[in-house]
């Protein structure tokens, strides 16, 4: 048994603490949320924050973290999709097929923490994910978006 | 109440919107609602359900995969019911309901950009239908004609007197009326109000917080989870595995052999079943394939090149002449290699077997032949399974060429009675067993005058059948006519643009042992870089701006020309490019559409290039949503251009070599390019939309990097290739 911190919530777990944490939240909590692309921290569909930090689930055993590290999911990104980024998103009819956005949001929520400011050069620099339906350049400009914004 | 519709009733349905509160059919959603507050709402005919507080439900035959198609075929819907758009979600009919019901809602595959091109005009038809019978409703409520009544954003009036009412309120009566003959007649384009428009999308809200249901993401009572391996070399059998030796591994059930080719772990999770289906020891037996090479698939198609017997494609005149009588004879070699489709979601499939049911669960391009597939597997009439649509991460074709993965899971379920088994493909797996773009090579010989014009062509095509393996009844007389993508010489799908009095393209059809597939785009990519790539050359041996080239050759094919000349103004082509910059052109038609880009690039002294922007333009004949348009242009240059940076499958030992994105890369933001779409509808005929832009992104670049480097490279990737200037 191992206990995370999902979303604000403690979950005793029963997993093996080799398995990555993706597959424990997908699968052991529940949340469908964060996805499953390669398994092997390339394409950034399973990322999640670690105390503020954008993490790629799939390669990070739960052994690895303590119970009080906060995780959060897309889940709890916001109570209601008031994320700056969730409404910049829907105001550019960002996603395609939709299934890289879970991750590519969380990777952009953590990116705006560091940089509520951030260029061109600097969302491409950190935003790694892939997108295989090509929605990169929505994706930077609703990131642009929501930092316009957040400044008022 | 037949047992099919008894069993939608207990299990599903998939919205693509938040529509609390019941489904058209008393279908409920299985996945955690309360399926006591379902209730009936009136189906106004197949396409059409309208509920009392006014919610318009359009379902759809075809699938939604990114590409927008149930925003824009429910844009037509709306349009012709004149409803109000903020009430308007969707549904999928399930495939065993639409051969239920005589195939009422079509077709479903869901591949060609033939959504809304082959849908529009029924859909339409079905929603003007459902105005009519909805006011014939009203109008018999009144006692008045239905001449004297009118409709705006689903409320009806009665202009004599005034009186108002609304679809909601008449639905439930306008439901049992005979529908209006077939003769319908539907609006002009140009008074559409919903259609034609950039409206949003209706599936975005629930891909924002992790609310959509993806087929990977599917829970059933009591499921468990499998993984599973087949022989990775293509052709191979499973020998042998020893089960023993996982038995007491965390949450394994079962171990399976599935087919005569794969064995699979069943589990309580996914990661054990994985994790013990890595520890299993397996023997395969390879088969006559194993020393199948990328090598040994190169020699094949270089004999092909040479070979005397070739199908026609597409033939003018006398080539040989022209090039024997030629004062200039340019010759060259491309190449396109094998991609994979790597769609972000696996193959994924859940199934749930008995002795007289099977149910499935899962994403497809193409519901009917994943239902079929699952009556096979199922040893069950299709009668007696179901196949429900989840949403897809990603298609691409990969989805509508073959449903393997429903195969197995049927396989998997059938081992595992009255319990449904979820079978997810790792990523390798995936990467292993796909149905790959096919390999071609092209030999181009051209013919110029002493004036430059080109007096002949000879495109040979060297390769790979996807329909000899997919679909040989496809074929005609052994020639596959979809090898030909874009080069017709006439037809509506996709015709040469250039008029050259000699010509001649042929395939020498070579197909290696590696299953072959439709990869958006599919034939046209690689017709698209030979073609377009060597027009540069030509245009380059003539001494002839390779627009003003183009254009002299594309005179009887205006709209191939008004696409490119619209690029070629909105990139400035003849003005000066930015230091450093240069530019290349492409143009091409297929899926019913013309396309053209021009890209501008920039090589540095160290060979690394930078494409700096893309102008591209798609006429498209009506655009129902430019904004969704125009999202599907610049996803197509990701593809494509993600295919020319980095796509190329390899094989050694007959098994692919590529596991994973460490190996297979994929184009990411730092080298999308700006896209400057023009999206310029020319109205009298349907195009698609969700594949074209790919023909026109790798040609483009690789004709700017010639401008940049005067280097032409025939073949991707561009990793391979030294851009450093001569």
């Amino acid at each position: 048994m191992a206990s995370l911190t999902i979303n604000g919530t403690v979950h005793e777990v029963d997993a093996e603490p080799d398995t990555p944490l993706l597959w424990v939240i997908r699968e052991q909590v529940g949340l469908t949320g964060t996805k499953y692309g390669c398994g092997v921290a390339q394409c950034g569909a399973c990322t999640v924050h670690i105390d503020g930090v954008a993490t790629r689930s799939c390669s990070l055993p739960i052994s690895a973290i303590t119970p009080e590290q906060k995780i959060v999911t897309i889940e709890g990104l916001s109570p209601d999709a008031s994320h700056p980024l969730q409404k910049a998103w829907l105001e550019l009819d960002v996603p395609q097929c939709g299934y890289c956005q879970s991750g590519q949001i969380m990777a952009a929520a953590a990116l705006l923490q560091a940089n509520p400011n951030p260029s061109d050069e600097d969302i491409a620099a950190e935003m790694t994910n892939i997108c295989r339906c090509g929605t990169y350049n929505r994706i930077k400009a609703a990131i642009k978006l929501a930092a316009a914004q957040s400044r008022g | 109440m037949t047992a099919a519709l008894d069993v939608s009733r207990r299990t599903f349905l998939v919205t693509s919107a938040v529509a609390a509160g019941g489904f058209a059919l008393g279908f409920n959603i299985p996945f955690g609602s309360d399926e006591a507050v379902a209730q009936t709402a009136p189906e106004i005919n197949a396409w059409v359900v309208i509920k009392p507080d006014e919610t318009v439900v359009v379902r759809v035959g075809r699938v939604e995969m990114g590409q927008g198609t149930l925003t824009g075929l429910a844009q037509l819907v709306a349009e012709e019911l004149e409803c109000d758009w903020s009430k308007v979600t969707t549904e999928y009919p399930t495939p065993g309901q639409n051969v239920a019901r005589s195939r009422v809602w079509g077709n479903f595959q869901t591949a060609g950009s033939r959504g809304v091109r082959d849908s529009h005009d029924y859909m339409r038809k079905g929603g003007a239908a459902a105005r009519q019978m909805l006011i014939q409703a009203a109008a018999n409520q009144w006692n008045v004609p239905a001449s004297e009544c009118s409709v705006s954003k689903g409320v009806i009036t009665h202009g004599p007197s005034g009186r108002t009412t609304t679809y909601g309120k008449v639905a439930e009566a306008a439901s049992k009326l005979e529908p209006p003959a077939a003769d319908i007649k539907l609006k002009d384009p140009k008074d559409w109000t919903i259609a034609g428009k950039p409206v949003k999308r209706l599936d975005t809200a629930d891909k924002l917080n992790g609310a959509q249901i993806y087929s990977i993401d599917v829970k059933r009572p009591g499921m468990l989870n499998a993984a599973i391996k087949a022989c990775p070399v293509f052709g191979g059998k499973l020998k042998s595995f020893d089960s023993a030796s996982i038995a007491g591994m965390p949450g394994v059930k079962k171990v399976v052999s599935v087919g005569d080719n794969a064995v699979a772990v069943i589990a309580d999770t996914w990661w054990r079943a994985k994790s013990a289906l890595d520890a299993l020891p397996i023997e395969w037996d390879e088969g006559p394939n194993a020393n199948v090479s990328s090598e040994s698939i190169a020699e094949m198609l270089e004999e092909g090149l040479k070979a005397e017997q070739a199908f026609v494609g597409n033939q003018a005149g006398d080539v040989k002449s022209a090039i024997a009588g030629a004062a200039k004879v340019v010759e060259a070699v491309y190449g396109f290699p094998y991609q994979h489709h790597a769609t972000m979601e696996p193959m994924n499939a859940t199934a749930l077997w008995s002795s007289d049911r099977c149910e499935v669960w899962t994403a497809t391009q193409n519901a009917e032949a994943a239902l079929a597939t699952a009556a096979s597997a199922a040893e069950l009439p299709v009668g007696q399974c179901e196949v429900y649509r989840l949403s897809l991460g990603g298609g691409f074709g990969r989805r509508a060429t073959s449903h393997d993965f429903v195969r197995q899971a049927v396989l998997i379920a059938k081992q595992m009675p009255g319990t449904p088994v979820k079978l997810i493909w790792s990523r390798e797996e995936d990467m292993l067993h796909g149905y790959y773009h096919p390999v071609t090579q092209a030999k181009m010989v051209g013919a110029l005058d002493a004036d430059g014009n080109v007096i002949g062509l000879h495109m040979r095509i060297s390769g790979q059948s996807i329909l000899a393996t997919i679909n040989p009844q496809g074929l005609q007389n052994g020639r596959d006519p979809a090898t030909f993508q874009g080069l017709n010489p006439s037809g509506t799908e996709g015709v040469l643009g250039y008029t050259i009095p000699n010509l001649l393209i042929d395939h020498a059809m070579r197909n290696p042992p590696v299953p072959p597939g439709f990869w958006r785009g599919v034939n046209n990519n690689q017709n698209a870089l030979y073609l377009e790539c060597f027009m540069d050359e030509l245009a380059h041996a003539a001494g002839t701006d390779p627009l003003e080239f183009r254009r002299k050759l594309l005179v009887n094919h205006p709209k191939h020309l008004a696409v490119l000349n619209a690029v070629a103004e909105k990139a400035g082509w003849g003005t000066p490019a930015p230091e450093g910059v240069y530019r290349g052109l492409a143009q091409h038609m297929g899926y019913g559409s013309y396309v053209a880009a021009c890209a501008e690039v920039s090589v540095d002294d160290s060979g690394k290039l930078k494409i700096h922007r893309i102008v591209a333009a798609t006429d498209c004949g009506h655009a129902v949503n430019p904004q969704q348009i125009e999202a599907q242009i610049e996803g197509s240059f990701a593809y494509g251009l993600s295919a020319l940076l980095y796509g190329e499958i390899t094989l050694k030992d007959g098994r692919v070599e590529q596991e994973n994105f460490d190996t297979y890369q994929i184009m990411r933001m730092d080298e999308m390019p700006a896209v400057e779409s023009i999206v310029m509808p020319s109205g009298d005929f349907w195009g698609g939309v969700g594949e074209p832009t790919i023909f026109v992104a790798a040609p483009a670049v690789l004709n700017a990097i010639f401008a940049a480097t005067g280097k032409r490279i025939r073949s991707g990737p561009l990793t391979k290739a030294d851009l450093r200037r001569v």
